[in-house]
């Protein structure tokens, strides 16, 4: 059995009293976690199957699944650009340039004041307004160069 | 031409006529509309609607479930995001209905989380739905109670699939599982549920309003009714446009405005490249796959980078469940690599092409089923741009 760490436990049983006790709950609980706390650990892994009565393993393989599940602590802003085919045709590798330059990291990286995570994601369904990224919960589509250094100047300001 | 001005979801709506003309006959009367206005399937695989409905209707369970697909991943497809976030309605009262039909007294709208979004649409959408007693409980007076809830997906392409969205709201891994049994008899938390695409709702309330006489005078037959397709690339006007089934391939790029392109892909990664030779064929079920994913190439493309693009996109979306799909994929990526460098001789080739047999008849769900299409089509039409550069 893992030892749950007290503290922590608290931290993510507030999330767990608002789901229903029972396995389809377990995504629902995850995306929750996930977006509250940027990623999800070990400790809340075996309180989330402690919660639903199921194996660590089990809730470790759901989470290692899904892209946007993590398990490694990212930046505040994770910033997604779309790699596949109309973004490609419609311009990416600019983007891609602007953005690496701007935030100083590569794809698949983390800024080192932890504000900004840079990852390439598939097809987002923004065909028709390409290139386009997500930058967290949001869409930006229609992407130019000068439009990517004022949504990174916008969100560092916001900080 | 086709008429293609002749408009259904792009046309006049008023929320709830549909829902409440449903309700005033009987369950069974709603599928037969549905069976025989020949719907089908709007996300790709064109499962017949109106059967889906009739399997789960006829089985016996004290709940059941009906799922909206908003898992639109397919790349080059983005018409669930128009509808979800123009005409929200629309979408749950198609689902109130398919509700309704089969007995189910909870619906689901399964959103891929890169839509996330629109989730504050869909919910307003609910919440108003209820003010106006077209959700709920007693809706409409009719003693039918049907509720509609969001779930998120968390970024998986292959979850669209329905067998594995099915998994995926069950609480496990994407994975898409060996049929049978069917979701319309073990579904969500094992009970008879139906999976329907964001599109597909959106006609029922027109065809159970209207009548199935009057949707099939839109397509032709064995493919009746419009269908929105996102086109998108080297044209001038990206977009989601609403046009007949049965329609070919040049009327479609002559409405978009598509200046003599090399190739189309029609349906998406998984469907099938096409080369001008075959612009005159009718895009249906019985033709061009309808998935309505148009992605157009110019001139001046490079038929093997956009190759490339396809299978790198299926090696990472893959779930890697089962062997022809998850090693394939490698492989043919692999194989282009070798193309784009030079040094893949005919011979591997056929030994690649062999396998995409063994991928489209061995893999467990339609990905793999499907992903060697790109491969075998831009081989066959580009052949002198693509192996013999």
């Amino acid at each position: 059995m893992v030892n749950i760490d007290i503290c922590k436990q608290k931290e993510i049983s507030g999330i767990l009293v608002r789901f229903e006790k029972r396995r389809d709950s377990l995504l629902p609980i995850l995306i929750e976690v996930n977006r509250i706390h940027g990623f999800i650990t070990p400790i809340a892994m075996a309180e989330i199957a402690e919660f639903l009565e199921i194996p660590v393993a089990e809730v470790h393989g759901v989470v290692s699944f899904y892209h946007f599940l993590s398990t490694k602590k990212r930046g505040k802003y994770t910033v997604r650009l779309c790699k596949t085919i109309s973004c490609e045709m419609a311009g990416k590798e600019k983007i891609e340039k602007i953005l690496k330059k701007e935030l100083g990291i590569n794809f698949g990286e983390t800024t080192s004041d932890g504000l900004f995570t840079l990852e390439y994601t598939n097809c987002i369904g923004m065909c028709d307004k390409s290139p386009a990224m997500l930058v967290n919960d949001n869409v930006y589509f229609n992407l130019t160069p000068e439009k990517v250094i004022k949504v990174i100047d916008e969100l560092r300001k916001r900080d | 031409m086709k008429q293609i001005k002749k408009k259904i979801l792009f046309g006049e709506y008023v929320s709830g006529i549909g829902l409440e003309k449903a309700l005033s006959i009987k369950p069974e009367d709603v599928i037969k509309e549905i069976k025989d206005s020949g719907l089908r399937g709007r996300g790709g695989a064109g499962f017949p609607t109106g059967l889906k409905w009739e399997f789960a209707f006829k089985e016996e369970s004290d709940e059941k479930y009906v799922i909206c697909n908003a898992d639109e991943g397919e790349p080059g497809t983005f018409k669930d995001r128009k509808l979800l976030t123009e005409q929200p309605e629309k979408v749950i009262e198609g689902l109130t209905i398919a509700g309704y039909a089969i007995g189910a007294k909870r619906g689901f709208i399964y959103l891929r989380g890169e839509y996330i979004y629109i989730l504050k649409n869909i919910e307003k959408a609910i919440t108003n739905l209820k003010e106006k007693n077209l959700l709920g409980e007693n809706i409409l007076n009719s003693n039918f109670h049907f509720d509609v809830e969001v779930r998120l997906g968390a970024g998986a392409y292959v979850c669209g699939e329905e067998f594995a969205l099915i998994e995926s709201m069950n609480g496990y891994r994407g994975e898409p599982r060996n049929k049978p049994p069917f979701p319309t008899q073990k579904g969500f938390r094992d009970k008879p549920t139906v999976v329907n695409n964001v599109e597909t709702l959106c006609f029922v309330p027109y065809i159970v309003s209207k009548g199935a006489e009057w949707f099939k005078s839109f397509g032709i037959e064995g493919s009746t009714g419009t269908k929105l397709f996102s086109v998108s690339g080297d044209i001038e006007h990206p977009g989601v446009y609403e046009l007949e089934l049965g329609i070919t391939l040049n009327e479609l790029l002559e409405v978009v405005g598509a200046k003599n392109p090399k190739a189309v892909q029609v349906g998406g990664a998984a469907g099938i490249c096409v080369a001008k030779k075959d612009f005159d064929r009718p895009i249906s079920f019985q033709g061009l796959p309808p998935g309505g994913s148009i992605i157009v190439f110019g001139e001046h493309r490079d038929m093997l980078k956009v190759l490339k693009n396809f299978l790198e996109f299926f090696v990472e979306e893959s779930c890697g469940q089962c062997t022809p799909c998850r090693e394939g994929n490698y492989r043919l990526l692999e194989g282009v690599n070798m193309l784009e460098k030079g040094n893949c001789s005919y011979r591997y080739l056929r030994e690649l092409l062999t396998l995409c047999e063994v991928m489209k008849t061995s893999s467990k769900c339609g990905l793999g089923q499907t992903s060697p299409n790109c491969f075998l089509s831009i081989l066959e039409n580009f052949k002198d741009e693509v192996i013999f550069r």
